[in-house]
């Protein structure tokens, strides 16, 4: 049988003194190394996750519960879609549409306590918010806006004075204090509001109050036919459509698509992700570069931890690397074994950091998530994004590594085992 | 008719110094020792401590660089060859027992003697029945499963002995063998070498006891790092 080559040799040795070195040595030890490489790939992983995914957060809940896939809106100049119902008419008409919701939208303002007011110049309890109307089933299949009802009820097609508010606009959800900003106070479900649009004016009763946060949140959604009526609407021109496509849909294609069809002309169409409100976009790009700058130092801190780790075995075993010269084993077998030993540490790192962060991290964030005041924030952990992170640590590990154990390796074969410096 | 075959020696020393220097300090270990090794010789390096004979030992190992001077190995200049084909000279052709026994702790008796094998790249059944055999030859197949902690300090000799003849080295240069073993235990272990020597092993011994020293057939006595004697014993 032929020999084998000097390499195969090498990492064959390696790998065999590897393997006895690590099952021969302290348990405790072996797990704290373990332990170590854990935290360290769970810090690689997690930080930036979590940062990302405040902001990830936030980008879901404005797609799931404002803006759904594909969002149309008026052209800059104009009040309002032009030519709203035939482009209901082709949404309606796409196969791969799901469900669509079309929504008046007008600036208005929402007044509590207006009869208790003693004096015309009493401070008003008001707030101003955009008056939505909506079809409420249509609202619901898109946006699930009845999911996020915090308290009261979500509306019905019969509700035709009702109104759902915003949490933006009480106090009793937002507790902040700002010159200027205007927030009802001492609301409850059933209470009659004043609401005004322009000259228009009409009671209401209020019927819930939603919290999605999201642009929602600074709404007053009432019913589309009674928005309609108090705003003179009559053309039934929409200010906004929301897109919700069906499953493994190319959200691009779909916009190509209805642009293709002469939505473009009279309307803006714009995926979910090109109508978030540009702060927000810069504020993800702001996290993503920041959980990358936290990523490359957990790496960095990864690697010095396996470098001293490696290093602290590599000198305290200097004696043993100098026999091992000093009959025969090359300097790259040994090499091999710390490589080995270190890749061995950190594969077991980052399985047990996986398994920690999809079997308990992430599904408990995902049940739990972060509470933010501008959203829920969620862990990002993409298994694509994961592995690329799982490999750049097996790398800075080798590399880690395979630099202590060289240096040591290197050192005068007999100063070595003599333990001489 | 006078052979005109040049006869080549086992090991021969020719001229070797070693000299250590610390600031403007000198020390001579080694001065211009030459001597030469026939093959199957038991040679005993002895002296006083400090005399240089383990220092001789690691020249001659080639575990140490002399300052000046030749090793040659079956007439090959083995001196400056480079690091790598010294470490396949010693894997290939050299075996060590040393006074510490210098066995690896996390390895078991067997895993110790398989390590040369395993670097020469014998395959797996091949190492395995040379690692066992050689085992056997020194009495502690029955151990071979142990680790050196469980072992005592002799049987650790010996398995330092079994690996160092388990890949059949040309010569085995043991230093102070039985520096750390009571008189039975050292007993054994020279037993073990005078059987090897027997089959024709080359050995060469530091022993600074000269009651092991008479049992090998050449004794070189050092002395301020120069040969003082060289005798071959009856």
């Amino acid at each position: 049988m032929p020999k084998k080559t000097s390499v195969l040799r090498s990492a064959s040795l390696g790998f065999f003194l590897a393997y006895r070195q690590v099952r021969r040595s302290s348990v405790a030890t072996t797990a704290l190394i373990v332990f170590v490489m854990t935290l360290t790939f769970l810090n690689l992983v997690v930080v930036r996750g979590v940062l990302v995914g405040l902001i990830q957060g936030s980008t879901d809940v404005y797609k799931k519960y404002y803006a759904g896939d594909i969002i149309i809106s008026n052209l800059p100049k104009k009040d309002y879609i032009q030519n709203s119902t035939n482009i209901e008419s082709i949404v309606e008409g796409l196969p791969w549409v799901e469900s669509y919701t079309p929504r008046y939208v007008q600036g208005g303002k929402i007044e509590a306590e207006y009869k208790t007011k003693l004096r015309e110049t009493d401070a008003s309890n008001e707030a101003n918010g955009l008056v939505t109307g909506i079809d409420p089933a249509k609202e619901d299949a898109t946006t699930h806006l009845s999911s996020k009802i915090v308290e009261g009820e979500y509306l019905t097609t019969s509700d035709t004075d009702s109104v759902i508010l915003g949490s933006n606009l009480l106090k009793k959800y937002t507790n902040v204090e700002a010159p200027g900003l205007l927030l009802l106070e001492r609301v409850n479900i059933g209470d009659k509001v004043r609401l005004t649009i322009g000259e228009n004016m009409r009671e209401v009763t209020v019927k819930g109050f939603i919290q999605t946060k999201t642009d929602a949140d600074q709404r007053i959604f009432m019913l589309d036919s009674t928005l309609r009526n108090l705003i003179g609407r009559g053309d039934f021109n929409v200010d906004e459509i929301s897109i919700k496509l069906k499953p493994n849909t190319d959200v691009f294609l779909a916009k190509s698509a209805l642009l293709k069809s002469g939505v473009g002309e009279t309307a803006r169409v714009q995926t979910a992700d090109e109508a978030l409100p540009s702060f927000l976009i810069d504020i993800k790009n702001t996290f993503g570069l920041l959980g990358n700058v936290v990523g490359s130092i957990g790496l960095v801190v990864a690697s010095i931890t396996i470098f001293i780790v490696i290093f602290i075995n590599a000198i305290t075993r200097r004696k043993y690397i100098g026999i091992l010269k000093g009959i025969g084993i090359s300097s790259s077998a040994i090499e091999f074994a710390y490589v080995i030993q270190s890749m061995f540490y950190a594969l077991l790192g980052i399985i047990f950091g996986m398994a920690i962060l999809y079997g308990v991290m992430v599904p408990y964030i995902n049940v739990h998530p972060i509470k933010f005041p501008f959203s829920d924030g969620i862990l990002v952990a993409e298994l694509s994004s994961t592995l690329i992170r799982a490999g750049l640590l097996l790398i800075a590990t080798l590399i880690a590594g395979y630099i202590p154990a060289r240096i040591v390796v290197k050192q005068n074969t007999l100063d070595a085992i003599l333990g001489r410096n | 008719m006078l052979s005109l075959v040049e006869i080549k020696y086992m090991i021969e020393a020719r001229n070797i110094t070693k000299r250590f220097e610390s600031g403007d300090s000198v020390l001579m270990a080694l001065d211009n020792i030459s001597f030469k090794v026939e093959t199957g010789e038991f040679v005993a390096i002895t002296g006083r401590s400090g005399s240089g004979k383990s220092t001789l030992m690691y020249q001659l190992g080639l575990l140490d660089h002399p300052t000046s001077g030749d090793i040659l190995l079956e007439g090959e200049k083995v001196t400056d060859v480079g690091a790598d084909r010294q470490t396949r000279i010693r894997l290939n052709s050299l075996g060590y027992v040393f006074q510490d026994y210098a066995l690896i702790p996390e390895l078991t008796a067997l895993e110790n003697v398989l390590l040369p094998l395993m670097m020469q790249g014998l395959n797996k059944e091949v190492a395995l029945a040379k690692a066992e055999n050689s085992l056997e030859r020194i009495g502690l197949k029955e151990r071979m499963d142990h680790l050196p902690s469980q072992l005592s300090g002799g049987q650790q000799q010996r398995v330092s002995i079994a690996r160092a003849v388990a890949h059949d080295p040309k010569i085995i240069f043991a230093d102070e063998p039985t520096a750390n073993l009571d008189s039975e235990s050292s007993a054994l272990v020279l037993q073990n070498f005078l059987s090897l020597n027997a089959k024709g092993q080359t050995i060469m011994m530091v022993t600074h006891e000269p009651e092991y020293a008479k049992m090998a057939h050449r004794v070189i006595t050092l002395g301020d790092g120069k040969i003082i004697s060289d005798i071959r014993n009856k």
